[in-house]
């Protein structure tokens, strides 16, 4: 049922790659899954119910006002929405659409996130989707909503609706000064009634040049509440009489659970356990004493351990069984074969990309109570309707009996896309008879969780005499199709996103696949410039035309002084720049890294990015977000990679898998281009894909020596 | 064997009476109702936990109870001195320094350390002493930015 859901969200990405990537995946996953999770919890979800939840899911726009925008008698707004908070800024960029088509201030909005007996189902918050998709749907709701308003006003007064206007909540007659609140409006039961009707799809809503809350930089509004630790995170959540769950986990993935004695931990005192097949869990007073249960009963559980490859053999073990055949067609144009056969030059390589986790700072958390039958979860997942409808089927009861909330959650970066710790806590709560909040542990989300692919890319290139790109054939196995299209114009071309059978669990991450293709056509282009001779930046600027990546290619390359910077490389210090477009936005970043031989350390000393995504909504946000991809892109770059053997994971903890800290943030400038002739488009994503190409290319114009593996650091220092 | 103990959290006397081996973090989070305190890693590798014991900052997730028997101890919820926010607390609100805000906490509580230790504290030494913890949607230069911040505005740093 999870790994369904993940896959689904590949079919979402509405790339035929993916389509049937995400089909193969969901076989070998409704495999792994019971494997994987041991938990014997699987069921399996019919096409139809898939389907039926995608077009569900699509189905935006169809709601009454109602289920958006409630008056309160305050005076203040509610705006409800599906989107969760995971610290990406969508509670003050909703806030914010919503105040602008209210016409009234933002701290006037009390946005209503994540709960599904409040909101409507804006599907899942994830691919940047956000921005362009429930953002307009909010305003469209909130604009919908102020016409009302204003008609009803205009009706009680016996005038035109165009004679009134809307300021801060309150209609004004033009003419007459009367004025009229939001407020008091609301005490009247017509505005029940009409808000009664759907939001039209058609609404007008406010021009960028008249935005007056858009386009500021608006804070969080629950910034006060994390500061002072008020702030009720899922994993922060108590019941009344609440036990602490945890689970046996099996020592390796694919491991079945054979035998098991529970005598030890039935003896401790107010434990209970649960031993349904495959799964045992124990609940207790406090997670100490159940972790004392769990760690008792473990010693003498007996496991029948599956084959499962290592680290060491994964790219080729991916490549053996990529599936490149069948259905899966490249997309071509031109002649590629015989493009190739009459370059005067033609490299082949092949790049690979590491697994690697999101790891955020909360790991999964769930709190679930039952009452008379209904089943309430508090939980951290970035789609409350998805836990809804997984519950449901997971317990057999209608959707309409279980409520899930999400409260503002400790980040996700697309790892949090399924909710196995909200059915585990249900699971142990129906057995104990009283509410159950299950936290995993580190080690459990970095073993139990999913990783962003690894992949293995082929790349050719072929160039004419004159160092022009006649050529290209770029083949991605197992990571997927994101931003595999080149953007460069090249007459023959032959592209492939290939599935291949993923030993680990895999699914989305900040911008997917995007990095992995960017890292391989961002760094194999550096290779073909210097095959022509050619500087990067001229290199790229001559095949390039889009021209959105050209401005933030020319403005990146101006604010690092490029020319200059590139003169002074040395074999100690090296400047690398790359492009790239995804999800409706454009970046380029140049770094400056440096190579300490004998320490043998590689650190990025700058890195100047320039990203641009339509209209800026929250100037404040999107450079956080901006600054947090690149450092972020970091992490993948130089050092992150899940190593695993023999069914576990080698490094399932921050001692051994190296996230980016405060030692490692370069001097960073951010340069955003607010381009306000297109609709917006989201902006927590795209900046991490040109990072680490970037990177690769400054190692090779210092040192000479091309990595073409992420993560790079360790790969240079075995050439060096 | 559960024993009996006392802590001074947030200026009040609280007694325990449980496990003396269990975390400190487990008796805010579990017993006390104080959530501020994040679990991160159980292992005192990213500092979610960080509280300070004695003025001091320690990792609470790997602090047995039974070392703040009869100590004081400060959580996230009792920097502020009632509705007025500590400078650590406004600078971070200033600098628009919080994504998903889970480190957060963790991460005020370790720059009030600091500025006790080094009340104008260079620019390496607030990287060197803050690098015991991760912000994973790695909002490390606005977290600069607001630890710099306090750092010019604070001329004595208060620990409650």
């Amino acid at each position: 049922m999870i790994e369904n859901t993940l896959a689904e969200e590949l079919l979402e990405s509405g790339r035929s790659e993916f389509v049937e990537q995400a089909s193969s995946q969901v076989e070998l996953s409704r495999r792994t899954f019971v494997q994987l999770l041991g938990t014997g919890l699987l069921i399996t979800v019919t096409q139809g119910v898939s389907v039926g939840q995608r077009s569900r899911s699509r189905s935006r726009g169809s709601i009454t006002v109602a289920a958006r925008v409630h008056l309160n008698h305050d005076g203040t707004i509610s705006v409800m929405t599906g989107k969760v908070e995971e610290g990406q800024g969508p509670r003050a960029q909703i806030s914010q659409a919503a105040a602008e088509e209210l016409r009234v201030a933002v701290d006037n909005i009390r946005l209503v996130m994540a709960d599904t007996a409040l909101v409507p189902d804006d599907g899942i918050t994830a691919g940047s989707r956000t921005t362009p998709y429930t953002i307009p749907a909010v305003r469209q709701g909130a604009a919908t909503a102020r016409e009302l308003l204003t008609s009803l006003a205009a009706k009680q007064w016996k005038v035109d609706p165009g004679t009134l206007d809307v300021h801060l909540g309150t209609i004004t007659n033009k003419a007459t000064k009367r004025t009229i609140s939001y407020a008091d409006l609301a005490k009247s039961k017509d505005v029940a009634e009409t808000f009664k009707q759907n939001i039209p799809s058609d609404v007008a809503v406010t021009p960028v040049s008249e935005w007056k809350v858009l386009g500021r930089s608006v804070p969080r509004p629950n910034s006060r509440d994390i500061v002072t630790g008020a702030h009720k995170y899922p994993s922060d959540i108590a019941r009344p009489n609440m036990l602490y769950g945890k689970i046996l986990r099996p020592p390796s993935y694919g491991a079945t659970l054979e035998s098991v004695d529970l005598s030890a931990a039935k003896a401790m005192k107010d434990v209970v356990v649960v031993h349904e097949d495959q799964f045992v869990g124990f609940a207790a007073p406090s997670s100490f004493r159940a972790a004392q249960a769990l760690e008792a009963v473990a010693k003498t559980a007996s496991w029948k351990a599956a084959p499962h490859p290592s680290s060491k053999e994964i790219f080729a073990y991916l490549k053996e069984r990529a599936q490149t055949g069948g259905r899966s067609r490249p997309s071509t144009r031109g002649s590629i074969d015989k493009a190739l056969a009459d370059a005067s030059k033609v490299l082949s390589e092949t790049y690979t990309v590491a697994y690697i986790q999101h790891t955020p700072m909360e790991p999964r958390a769930a709190t679930a109570e039952w009452t008379a039958g209904k089943l309430t979860v508090w939980t951290g997942i970035d789609w409350p309707q998805r836990a809804q409808r997984d519950l449901a089927q997971a317990f057999r009861i209608p959707s309409d009996s279980v409520r899930a909330i999400v409260p503002d959650m400790g980040a996700g970066f697309g790892g949090k896309h399924s909710g196995e710790a909200a059915e585990e806590a249900a699971r142990l709560a129906k057995a104990a008879g009283c509410p159950v909040a299950v936290h995993w542990t580190r080690a459990e989300e970095f073993t139990w969780a999913y990783f962003r692919p690894a992949a293995v890319i082929e790349c050719k290139g072929g160039l004419d005499d004159k160092g022009s790109l006649i050529a290209w054939d770029f083949t991605n196995i197992n990571a997927g199709g994101a931003a595999i299209d080149t953007p460069y114009n090249i007459a023959n071309t032959s592209i492939l996103s290939a599935s291949s059978d993923s030993p680990l669990r895999q699914g989305p991450y900040r911008c997917l696949a995007a990095t992995a293709n960017n890292f391989a056509r961002e760094s194999f282009m550096d290779e073909l410039a210097a095959a022509a001779g050619a500087d990067p930046l001229a290199f790229r600027l001559a095949h390039l035309e889009n021209p959105r990546i050209q401005t933030v290619l020319e403005a990146v390359a101006k604010h690092f002084d490029w020319p200059a910077r590139r003169r002074k490389v040395t074999a100690d210090i090296g400047v690398g720049l790359a492009c790239g477009t995804e999800k409706n936005s454009v970046v380029a970043a140049c770094v400056e890294v440096g190579i300490d031989r004998k320490r043998r350390e590689l650190k990025v000393h700058h890195v100047c990015e320039a990203f641009e995504c339509g209209p800026i909504q929250n100037p404040a946000n999107l450079t956080s977000q901006v600054q947090g991809c690149i450092i972020m892109g970091l992490g993948g770059a130089l050092r992150e990679e899940m190593r695993f053997e023999d069914g576990k994971i080698l490094n399932a903890s921050f001692a051994g898998y190296l996230v980016p800290r405060f030692k490692d943030v370069p001097r960073i400038d951010v340069h955003l281009i607010n381009k306000t002739d297109i609709p917006s488009a989201g902006g927590g994503e795209t900046p991490i894909i040109a990072i680490a190409p970037a990177i690769g290319n400054a190692i090779f114009a210092a040192t000479g020596i091309r990595i073409r593996s992420m993560p790079m650091q360790k790969a240079l220092f075995r050439q060096l | 064997m559960d024993a009996t103990m006392t802590l001074t959290v947030n200026g009040k006397e609280r007694t325990v009476v449980t496990d003396p081996e269990r975390p400190l973090l487990d008796v805010l989070r579990e017993d006390l109702n104080l959530t501020g305190a994040k679990y991160g890693c159980g292992e005192g590798r990213c500092g979610a936990c960080t509280v300070l014991m004695d003025g001091k900052q320690v990792l609470s997730c790997v602090t047995p109870v039974a070392k703040a028997d009869k100590k004081k101890i400060t959580t996230i919820e009792g920097l502020a001195d009632g509705d007025s926010l500590h400078p650590v607390q406004q600078a971070f609100l200033d600098e628009g320094a919080i994504q998903c805000g889970y480190c957060t906490p963790g991460m005020i509580l370790t720059a009030v350390a600091l500025l006790e230790k080094y009340p104008q504290p260079t620019d390496e030494q607030i990287v060197a002493w803050m690098d015991g913890n991760i912000c994973r949607c790695n909002g490390y230069t606005k977290i600069l930015r607001a630890v710099r911040r306090a750092a010019a505005q604070i001329t004595e740093v208060k620990i409650p």
